[in-house]
């Protein structure tokens, strides 16, 4: 790992200037993926912003209908926090399922997001609930958010500062784990709104997305049976040593079976 | 950069560049090898250590963030002579043979056992995807585990 320059601002304002005034820098949350990447030299920022010391980005709130989840929250807290459980437990439950114990005690959900990996857990949350990504200057909609591998709708220097998720009537999620990295090969979240359905898949593709073809038919009938006759195309997904895009095309269909089943019978 | 941390209920401040690893601190500045590096790319867990209590891998930690840290080491939670129950149950269930992974997995397990209740074979197994050895195939770690959560 490189040599930088660190700081600890004690507020967003201060994490925004110290961001502006420096030559290449990146922000620090848990450091779960960017300090395994700066040890490979993968990154080298010339200074290092942690966000540990910003009160406000840490915590969980259920009010007004929202699960508001602060940026620098570990993953531990939320798959513990007893009000995500009573109230939106498919939450906990993404976040109980990211790689190992270890990880889930440092590792954030706003490091998560703003990563955009392709494999990882929390944005098919993002995306098949529609939550709202707070940064200091505006709300982006979960559906405009994940734009490519590692590419979000974040400007250089936005700092996510909180996620709002909706609450909806039920949700389910599914994901087919690599066995190494508990890294999703395929991950579906499935939410119903009150009879609307949303599905978010991660895992497949460059970066989570909305499968607006499963959403449409379970509009129709909210069955399992009726995903059967469902094309998933796999046009541009990803193709790797840990799985072809056809298998993955495959997984999604299969996950979004599971995930509906738990969802009716939950 | 000078940092001050917390280590095994002592108060320590070590010299460090910001680029250090909690894991090299402990070791190098500190002394205390029992915390092991085995992969250095937060995949083993043989480096876990406690930060206020939960299991965290010491080799993605640098200097700045374990500044004011309160950090338990296996060195911290029994002597030779006086095993937590955890190591009692490794050394009466045979659960490590070189030994390279076992602080890190006794430092997950106790992690695993004080936040966990109905433990079984499955939630053991699961608990233990952060940690990873090379020697026994698990049996009987699991084994050690589910007897110190079944409280022998
Ligand atoms: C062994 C292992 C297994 C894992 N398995 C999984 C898994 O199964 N599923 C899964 O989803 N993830 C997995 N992860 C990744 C883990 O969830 C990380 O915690 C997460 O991807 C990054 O969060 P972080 O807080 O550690 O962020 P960091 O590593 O600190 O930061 C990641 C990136 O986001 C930027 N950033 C951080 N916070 C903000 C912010 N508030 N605003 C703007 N930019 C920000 C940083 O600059 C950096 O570029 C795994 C990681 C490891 C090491
Ligand atoms: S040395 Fe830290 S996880 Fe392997
Ligand atoms: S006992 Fe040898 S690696 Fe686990």
């Amino acid at each position: 790992m490189y040599q930088f320059n660190y700081h600890k601002p004690e507020s967003v304002g201060e994490a925004r200037s110290l961001f502006q005034d420096a030559d290449d820098p990146m922000y620090l949350s848990g450091g779960m993926t960017l300090i395994p990447t700066m040890k490979q030299r993968l990154a080298a920022p010339t200074d290092l912003i942690d966000l540990s010391g910003i009160p406000e980005m840490t915590g969980i709130d259920v009010s007004g209908g929202k699960v508001t989840i602060g940026a620098f929250t570990p993953h531990n807290l939320v798959a513990d926090s007893a009000q995500v459980r009573g109230t939106l437990p498919v939450l906990a439950e993404v976040a109980g399922l990211i790689g190992d114990n270890q990880v889930r005690n440092r590792g954030t959900i706003g490091g998560s997001v703003a990563n955009s990996d392709p494999a990882a857990d929390y944005p098919a949350a993002v995306v098949g609930l529609g939550a709202d990504v707070v940064t200091e200057s505006r709300t982006i909609s979960g559906d405009d958010f994940f734009k490519d591998l590692f590419e979000t709708e974040l400007k250089p220097g936005e700092i996510i500062t909180k996620i709002e998720f909706p609450v909806p009537t039920r949700a389910a999620y599914r994901k087919f784990p690599n066995p190494a990295s508990r890294y999703a090969v395929v991950g579906v979240l499935i939410a119903d709104f009150d009879g609307t359905i949303r599905v978010g898949v991660t895992g497949a593709g460059p970066c989570a997305f909305r499968a607006s073809g499963i959403e449409e038919v379970l509009n129709d009938n909210l069955d399992p049976a009726a995903l059967d006759g469902v094309e998933v195309p796999d046009a541009g997904f990803n193709s790797d040593l840990h799985a072809s895009a056809e298998y993955r095309a495959h997984l999604v269909k299969v996950m979004a079976k599971r995930a509906l089943e738990d969802l009716l019978n939950g | 950069m000078k940092i001050s941390l917390t280590v095994n209920g002592e108060a320590c401040e070590v010299d460090v560049s910001n680029n250090t690893l909690l894991v090299d601190i402990l070791r190098t500045h500190l002394g205390l090898t029992g915390t092991h590096v085995g992969c250095d790319t937060s995949q083993c867990g043989a480096c876990t250590v406690h930060v206020d209590g939960r299991a965290i891998k010491a080799c993605t930690v640098i200097a700045p963030q374990a500044d004011g840290m309160n950090v338990t080491t296996i060195e911290g939670i029994g002597t030779p002579d006086d095993l937590h129950p955890m190591q009692e149950a490794f050394r009466e269930c045979h659960a490590l043979q070189c030994g390279f992974c076992t602080p890190g997995m006794i430092m997950q397990a106790i992690d695993l056992v004080e936040n966990n209740d109905n433990l079984d074979n499955r939630s053991i197994r699961e608990g233990l995807e952060g940690n990873l050895c090379r020697c026994t195939g698990y049996h009987n770690i699991v084994r050690a585990i589910q007897s110190v959560a079944d409280g022998g």
